[in-house]
């Protein structure tokens, strides 16, 4: 509950400021991640209508910056750092448009307020949520995410950038799902360098069975964006960013299985026995006299399978 | 009876739960990678271009995203599910894809000087009620913090304790007492915090006090000993007086003539850095130079109007040689207060 401004190490005065700390702390288990939407200094109509509707899909966790910024991501990120240290987002969207590069967006994410991942994207073709005329789902919806294409697999490129989108859109963990709830499908498709992104809403059909048939009909922002720069992490860096405290993972018990009926079985380790020195029921008719040993031998033998249990 | 046979009644059987299935099944080359912690689906079959091509774009597209979200729907549906208040809800398991973290894990905090005391004495903590009832005030009142219970600063009335000087301001000598254990509280605190971080902070040294204790004069005695230019290398002692240990300069000189390969070694490493181009940084100076310099400038816009922001050089002329430090400040950020 110490903030550190500078080099003075203040205390919270007020209970509702020490929440607020806490809140921004780092966690075991952590929340959803906050992001930002900044539009930066030239914009173009396209890329702001663009920005609004990643910001309609993304509330209530992400911020909108409509206001120009004057940042280059690729040269300067501290303003960026700074950005995400004030506002506590780690992922961000920068929107900005010139000739050289039309109709920008910047997909990013970072670790401890210092920039991961960047992926340079340009929007080739938009359709906007205003102009499909259909009604969308509620906001806050946790969306069906699919990727498409073997690109996705093959490219290392692709692969991370397939990463950071699953990140960006995939809202809030859950432990639970709504079955009837399941209404928003955003599907990304990569081509030729291009990644066609799409979202729809889901129909619930009936089908013969209890799975329902699936009917999709067209909602919401589609973009097709072409790849442009990127800055990836190294791997290091991408390698301590995973690194999961102590606490978490639970503890796995060994030696427990399970076979094809359910049933829980183990193994139990024994030293070797002597399986003539061994502890069995006493008999006194069969305790061996003196005189009788070698019937007794022979009988013993025959009677030993009955009395070993 | 006899005329359906068996191998009839299976096959028949078979059929209509394909039939059934009929509706939600999707052939593909490649299975799909489910994630469905994270309601993620991957398709990596292969795209046919052409046919991308060919038929409408979106139209393919769709199909394509129908497809692989049947499957995805199919996957989920196998999930074990649950009725939570009329509604049905299926489990999800954890997630598979591995998602980077926001912030590095936190480090589990050391405990501060007292919980290390409580935890060897074994003391346990008490769960203390939030409010006392205050007799003067005749009501309940806070056990701390602002009208608190019993504050002895706020007493309207104190008797002078008979061995006490007549002169002296009883309350203010109360205010004194209260100023000196906050002051000892937040010294206390910023104490465990550097402890905490492993931060070196510097002992208090002699604190001021009226009567000392045989401990603290000898310790003043100490540090006046040592406090000469030769760090009380000569200073005589009292009969039965031990030397302090820390005597004497730490700064040794080489001798004129020593070991001749290491001052060869010496005099070629300066040569080196002379001749270098690189000019030698010494980065935590710099650094903490830069920040100064950003500190004060920070200081002066505020002080200024916000028109003659934009107007004001942003690069100060010290700012190449700190150059990107350890924290990577080169240029100065544009926006360090206001337009979003």
């Amino acid at each position: 509950d110490t903030k550190t401004s500078g080099s003075t190490l203040k205390k919270a005065k007020t209970r509702r400021s020490k929440r607020f700390l806490q809140s921004r702390e780092p966690k075991l288990t952590e929340g959803q991640k906050s992001s930002m939407i900044i539009r930066g200094g030239n914009s173009s109509e396209t890329v702001s209508q663009a920005l609004k509707d990643v910001y309609a899909l993304k509330k209530p966790n992400a911020v909108l910056y409509k206001r120009k910024n004057m940042v280059r991501p690729f040269d300067d990120s501290t303003a960026l750092e700074f950005f995400s240290k004030k506002s506590d987002c780690s992922l961000f969207l920068f929107g900005s448009h010139n000739k050289k590069r039309p109709n920008n967006l910047i997909f990013g994410r970072m670790f401890d307020f210092h920039v991961l991942d960047m992926f340079e994207l340009g929007i080739e073709r938009f359709v906007s949520l205003r102009d499909v005329k259909t009604d969308t789902c509620p906001e806050g919806t946790k969306p069906l995410l699919v990727f498409a294409g073997e690109l996705f697999e093959t490219d290392r490129e692709h692969q991370r950038l397939r990463n950071l989108l699953t990140d960006f859109f995939c809202g809030p963990r859950v432990s639970a799902v709504r079955l009837a709830g399941l209404e928003h499908v955003l599907h990304f498709t990569a081509l030729e360098g291009k990644i066609y992104m799409r979202s729809y809403k889901v129909l619930l059909k009936k089908s013969g069975c209890r799975t329902p048939r699936i009917q999709l009909q067209d909602m919401g922002p589609s973009f097709d964006f072409v790849m442009r720069r990127n800055h990836m992490a190294s791997d290091d860096l991408y390698k301590t960013a995973h690194r999961q405290p102590r606490g978490v993972k639970p503890k796995k018990k060994k030696n427990i299985s399970h076979d094809a009926f359910g049933t829980r079985l183990g193994r139990l380790h024994m030293q070797k026995q002597d399986l003539d020195k061994l502890q069995t029921r006493k008999m006194k008719g069969l305790r061996k006299r003196r005189g009788e040993q070698t019937a007794e031998t022979a009988a013993a033998a025959a009677k030993a399978p009955r009395t070993d249990e | 009876m006899a005329s359906c046979s068996f191998e009839d009644v299976l096959a028949k059987a078979e059929r209509d739960e394909a039939e059934k299935l009929k509706g939600i099944t999707v052939s593909k080359e490649l299975d799909l990678e489910f994630d469905p912690g994270n309601l993620l689906a991957f398709d990596k079959n292969r795209i046919d271009t052409r046919e991308f091509k060919d038929c409408k774009r979106e139209d393919f597209l769709r199909s394509l995203a129908r497809d692989n979200t049947q499957l995805l729907v199919n996957e989920i549906w196998k999930l074990p599910t649950e009725r939570v208040e009329e509604v049905l809800v299926a489990k999800l398991p954890d997630p598979t894809t591995l998602l980077p973290r926001e912030k590095p894990a936190p480090k589990p905090k050391p405990p501060t000087k007292w919980e290390q005391f409580a935890k060897l004495k074994g003391i346990q903590k008490k769960k203390k009620t939030n409010l006392v009832w205050d007799e003067v005030h005749k009501e309940w009142r806070r056990r701390w913090g602002y009208k608190r219970a019993k504050d002895d600063t706020k007493e309207w009335l104190i008797e002078v304790p008979e061995n006490a000087d007549p002169s002296e301001h009883q309350f203010n000598k109360r205010n004194k007492a209260k100023k000196e254990r906050v002051a000892r509280n937040e010294y206390n605190r910023l104490k465990n915090i550097a402890r905490a971080q492993k931060i070196k902070v510097p002992g208090m040294g002699l604190a001021p006090t009226p009567r000392q204790s045989k401990a603290e004069l000898a310790q003043a005695v100490n540090v006046a000993k040592i406090s000469t230019a030769s760090v009380g290398k000569f200073q005589d002692n009292l009969p039965k007086e031990k030397t302090p240990k820390n005597t004497g300069k730490k700064r040794k000189f080489q001798p004129l003539i020593g070991d001749f390969s290491s001052e060869k070694q010496k005099q070629l490493d300066l040569l080196k850095v002379m001749d270098s181009k690189k000019p030698r940084l010494d980065v935590t100076k710099a650094v903490n130079k830069q920040m100064r310099e950003e500190d004060m400038e920070s200081r002066h816009k505020n002080k200024k109007d916000f028109g003659k922001k934009g107007r004001r050089g942003k690069m100060s002329g010290k700012g190449k040689a700190g150059g990107k430090g350890p924290k990577g400040k080169g240029r100065k950020p544009q926006m360090k207060q206001g337009k979003r």
